[in-house]
C-alpha cells in the first residue's frame, strides 16, 4: 500500500477510531492513571512502545508460524504469552542497559501486560488483514490515540477533582460522565478522513 | 460464610462491574444490544467457571512467584475453547462480539477472581463464586444493554418498542452513551447502598481486584480508585 493509505490508517486510528473513546479498549488505565499529567504521559508512552514492539513480534508469528501450520486458533494463547514475555524482557533489558528510560517507564510496564488495548491492537491488525507496515502504523496510531485521550483527560480530571458533584456521583461516576463528554467531542472528527482524502 | 452467599454475593453486594469496578471495557462496548450482552455475559461466565475450578484445583501446585502467568495461560486456554464453540454454534454472536471475545483473556473479572478467591478456596466454593460473579456480570450487562437499546434504538432483543422506536436517542447506543449510563448506574448503586446504611466504598475496592494493583500503587501511592 502506498504512503497515502498509511496516512489514512494513522489518522483514523488516532482521531476517528480512537481506542479509548470510541472502542472502549484500555479503559482501566484511562480511568486509573489519568489523575496527573506526568503519570498519564509516562503510561501512554509505555503503551505506544509496547504496542509497536508486540505488533512487530506477533504479526510475523501469526503469518509465518501459526497460519502455515494450521494453528491459527492458537492466536489468543500465543499472543497473550508473547506480549507478557516481551514486556518482561523489555523491562529487564531497560533495567540493565538503559537506566534513564527504565526510571521513566519502568513502573508502567507491568501494568501493560493486562491492558486490553495492546492485545486488542495485535488481534485487530490480523483481523483487518493489514500487511506488516500497515500493522505497525496502525499500532503506532492507536498508541498515539491513547496518548491523546490520556493527556486531554488528565487535564479534565484536574478540574473534576476540585469540583463538588452530588454525593452519589463523587469519584468514579463523575469521571465517567466527563469521559462521555470528551468522547462526544471526538465525534467531531467523523468524516475528517473522507473530507481530507476524498474517499 | 455460608455456601449460598458465595453464589449470591456476586449479584448485588459484590457485583463485579458496579461495585468492584472490574471488566469495564466489555461492559461499555458490548452493552449496545441486549442479545449480544447476554452472549458476552454467558461466554465470560463459562470462562470464569472453567478458570476458577482449574485454578482452585491447582492452587497447591502452582508456585506462588509465577502464579499470574500460569493463570493467564489457563484462562487463555478456556477463552480459546469458548471462542471455538461460539464460532461453531452461533456465528452471528461471534461476529457481534468481534474482538471482545478473545479479549475475555484480559478481562480483569476473571484474573481478579482467580487472585482474590480461587487460589484461597476449595473447588465447590470457587465454582459457586464463578457462577455468581458471572451471572452478576451478565445481569449488569443486560440492564445496561436494555437501557441503551430500548432508549437509544427503540428496540429490545430485536423487537420494536412502540413509542421509543420513533423517538430514539441514538447517542445512547454510541460511545458517549455508554459512559453516561455506566456512570449513572454506579451513582445509583452508591445512592441505594448509602440509603441502606451500607457504605460499599467503591474507591477502595476498584483496584484491589486488579492483578496489576501492586504496580499501580507505585505510581499513585495512597489512591485506590479504579
Amino acid at each position: 500500500m502506498d504512503f497515502r493509505g498509511l496516512v489514512i490508517i494513522l489518522l483514523s486510528a488516532v482521531l476517528v477510531n480512537n481506542y479509548v473513546l470510541r472502542q472502549f479498549l484500555g479503559i482501566c488505565p484511562f480511568l486509573g492513571v489519568s489523575k496527573e499529567l506526568g503519570s498519564a504521559t509516562g503510561m501512554s508512552i509505555a503503551v505506544i512502545f509496547v504496542m509497536l514492539m508486540s505488533t512487530a513480534v506477533t504479526w510475523p508469528i501469526q503469518m509465518y508460524l501459526l497460519v502455515p501450520n494450521g494453528m491459527g486458533y492458537l492466536q489468543t494463547i500465543v499472543f497473550i504469552l508473547v506480549i507478557a514475555a516481551l514486556v518482561q524482557l523489555v523491562e529487564i533489558a531497560l533495567k540493565k542497559y538503559v537506566k534513564s528510560l527504565y526510571s521513566a517507564l519502568g513502573v508502567y510496564l507491568p501494568l501493560i501486560t493486562t491492558n486490553c488495548a495492546v492485545l486488542g491492537v495485535t488481534i485487530a491488525n490480523i483481523n483487518k488483514g493489514y500487511g506488516f507496515a500497515e500493522s505497525l502504523v496502525n499500532a503506532f496510531g492507536s498508541g498515539l490515540g491513547f496518548f491523546l485521550a490520556m493527556v486531554i483527560f488528565s487535564g479534565v480530571r484536574g478540574h473534576t477533582e476540585d469540583s463538588e458533584p452530588p454525593e452519589s456521583f463523587a469519584g468514579l461516576p463523575i469521571t465517567l460522565i466527563s469521559a462521555a463528554i470528551l468522547s462526544l467531542s471526538f465525534f467531531g472528527f467523523n468524516g475528517v478522513i473522507e473530507n481530507l482524502f476524498g474517499q | 460464610m455460608g455456601k449460598l452467599s458465595n453464589l449470591t454475593k456476586g449479584f448485588v453486594r459484590e457485583n463485579p462491574v458496579l461495585v468492584l469496578v472490574l471488566g469495564t471495557c466489555p461492559t461499555l462496548a458490548i452493552s449496545t444490544q441486549a442479545s449480544s450482552a447476554i452472549g458476552m455475559g454467558l461466554a465470560a461466565t463459562a470462562v470464569l467457571l472453567g478458570s476458577n475450578v482449574a485454578i482452585s484445583l491447582l492452587r497447591n501446585v502452582i508456585p506462588d512467584k509465577v502464579r499470574i502467568p500460569c493463570y493467564v495461560v489457563l484462562i487463555a486456554g478456556f477463552v480459546t475453547v469458548v471462542q471455538m464453540i461460539v464460532e461453531a454454534y452461533s456465528y452471528t454472536l461471534f461476529q457481534a462480539l468481534g474482538i471482545y471475545l478473545p479479549l475475555i483473556v484480559v478481562n480483569c473479572i476473571i484474573l481478579g477472581r482467580a487472585e482474590m478467591f480461587a487460589n484461597k478456596n476449595g473447588v465447590g466454593a470457587s465454582a459457586l463464586d464463578a457462577i455468581g460473579m458471572g451471572l452478576g456480570f451478565t445481569l449488569t450487562l443486560l440492564v445496561m444493554a436494555t437501557i441503551r437499546e430500548s432508549f437509544g434504538n427503540g428496540t429490545w432483543m430485536g423487537f420494536r418498542i412502540p413509542v421509543l422506536y420513533d423517538n430514539n436517542i441514538s447517542v445512547l447506543t454510541l460511545a458517549p452513551g455508554g459512559f453516561v449510563i455506566f456512570g449513572c448506574l454506579i451513582a445509583l448503586v452508591n445512592k441505594i447502598s448509602k440509603a441502606r446504611g451500607r457504605n460499599l466504598k467503591i474507591e477502595a475496592t476498584g483496584c484491589a481486584g486488579c492483578p496489576s494493583a501492586e504496580a499501580c500503587g507505585k505510581i499513585q501511592p495512597g489512591t485506590g480508585e479504579a
